[in-house]
């Protein structure tokens, strides 16, 4: 199938518009744009720090208690930077925890101020009244299943579809931003000794600090799984068009589905 | 230029404006307050800024969470440990009866204090979690004699702002603020479980800062040295662990 073909040769060489925003509405408002991009880097950011964390104990409890001494939930079958860690392969890797706690953590304060910007500007604005909360047609599981039918057949969307989001989208970016950060952020609070010291309920809650890290975990892999599944439905849906409105915020590409 | 654009250029920079002035008024009250950590130069000065004023903000008279005896941790992990040194083992031979613990810096009174005159103090207990930066965890009873009785003992003088504690092993050294220090969680503990204190566990006596991970808790503690300013120590940022790479500051 082939994804390049779907930038028409016409409008990928088009000069811009000096002014495309008085032109036509943007694809994407520039607030949007912003956010999404410096939320996108502190990811990144943080699933490499988190990576490396991991790889200090690649080892998961559920309640409070848990050490290499303790049954685990379960364990990932790669290699530690910690000795005490059985593994099963013969070496250790080098101890890079230092560097991936701070450039986790301010990648998470980056990630939280600027998720709390988008999220005021949305509710404000009515960006997610008017572009995620699913519309008054789509509300039905017949709508429900035609949309998943439709991604299943890797149907390319209309041009009347590529102007806003499907039904799957905005489940599935409300989902994101409602819960699993929402999720990730608590989790991730509920491991600090001195947060739980002032708010001990964050941790108590969720049944103990190693249950707390376990849900932190999965909280990641679910937030990677959807940024997989994110790219690479931008990548066929048009990846020049749709990274250019995500960018520019102009709106001439035929295909939306990301 | 058109009128639209000039209006944003204007909007632009004083919001710009706004922002730089913001951040130094911002900067000049951190300061004031005790609110910049040591370690707070470099790249990632910016996020250990915030992690630090947020925890000197919202947990000045937080308690680290204490447990029932049902949930101590049948596996309190004595964690990997550089080998003990000569000096130490010749400490440990003798039962301990030689470990000194030396209180210098601004204190009226500075001296040394025997295992024995420590355990003299009243001594209390705490059921609390020791958690590792690496993730794993273990609950432990902790029993001690609060830090800031040694202080109090020592006399510290009202422009004191850290107190700096030192480990046998002469690459081992901490330091918390005077909040942390006179906090009444903070011990040197030399009990453990309702024995003494392990040699794994950093026994014969440990530094014990509940609201903090555990490698603010060093073990083999032999001084303190009360200051106002942590420049005069190692490399200036607190602690031995940011020359290692890691923050000084560890409540996260």
């Amino acid at each position: 199938m082939g994804v390049m073909q779907s930038v028409p040769k016409e409008l990928a060489s088009r000069p811009a518009p000096l002014s495309p925003s008085t032109a036509q509405p943007s694809r994407h408002s520039a607030l949007v744009r912003a956010t999404h991009w410096i939320i996108a880097l502190s990811f990144f950011a943080l699933l490499v720090s988190g990576i490396e964390i991991l790889i200090s104990h690649p080892r998961f409890y559920w309640g409070e208690n848990g050490n290499v001494l303790t049954p685990v939930l379960f364990k990932l079958p790669i290699p530690s930077s910690r000795s005490l860690v059985p593994t099963g392969y013969g070496y250790v890797l080098p101890d890079q925890n230092g560097w991936s706690r701070y450039l986790h953590f301010q990648s998470a304060w980056l990630a939280v101020l600027t998720g709390l910007v988008y999220v005021a500007a949305g509710l404000l604005s009515g960006h997610f009244r008017k572009n995620l909360l699913p519309r008054g047609e789509d509300v039905s599981w017949r709508a429900f299943w035609m949309t998943i039918v439709s991604h299943l057949r890797f149907e390319r969307p209309t041009v009347a579809e590529a102007r806003t989001y499907n039904l799957l989208q905005r489940l599935s970016y409300l989902f994101v931003i409602f819960a699993l950060f929402p999720l990730v952020i608590w989790t991730g609070l509920a491991m600090s000794p001195a947060f739980t010291s002032a708010f001990p309920a964050s941790v108590t809650l969720l049944g103990g600090r190693q249950s707390a890290r376990t849900i932190h975990f999965l909280v990641a892999v679910s937030l990677l799984l959807f940024v997989l599944v994110h790219v690479g439905m931008v990548w066929f849906a048009g990846f020049r068009t749709r990274m250019r409105s995500m960018i520019t915020g102009r709106n001439d590409g035929p295909l939306e589905d990301a | 230029m058109t009128d639209l654009s000039r209006r944003k250029l204007i909007k632009t920079g004083l919001a710009a404006a706004t922002g730089i002035a913001g951040l130094g008024v911002a900067t000049g009250l951190a300061k004031k307050y005790g609110l910049i950590p040591p370690d707070h130069g470099g790249i990632w000065g910016a996020g250990e800024t915030l992690n630090y004023a947020s925890y000197r903000l919202l947990t000045n008279h937080s308690m680290a969470r204490e447990f029932a005896r049902s949930e101590i941790s049948t596996t309190p992990l004595a964690n990997e440990m550089p080998p003990l040194s000569d000096a130490f083992k010749k400490l440990q031979a003798g039962g301990f009866s030689d470990w000194r613990l030396t209180v210098d810096g601004m204190v009226d009174r500075p001296g040394m204090f025997s295992l024995e005159q420590l355990k003299s103090y009243p001594s209390r207990s705490q059921i609390t979690q020791l958690a590792c930066e690496e993730g794993w965890s273990y609950v432990a009873e902790w029993t001690g004699v609060p830090l800031s009785h040694v202080l109090e003992v020592a006399g510290i003088q009202p422009q004191a702002k850290y107190v700096v504690y030192f480990s046998i092993d002469p690459d081992w050294w901490d330091s918390i603020d005077m909040g942390d220090a006179l906090h009444p969680q903070t011990y040197l503990a030399y009990g453990m479980n309702g024995g003494d204190l392990s040699v794994g566990n950093g026994g014969p006596l440990r530094m014990r800062v509940p609201r903090q991970l555990g490698y603010k808790s060093v073990k083999f503690i032999t001084r303190l040295a009360v200051t106002d300013d942590l420049r005069k120590f190692g490399k200036g940022l607190g602690s031995a662990s940011p020359e290692g790479g890691y923050a000084w500051f560890a409540g996260i």
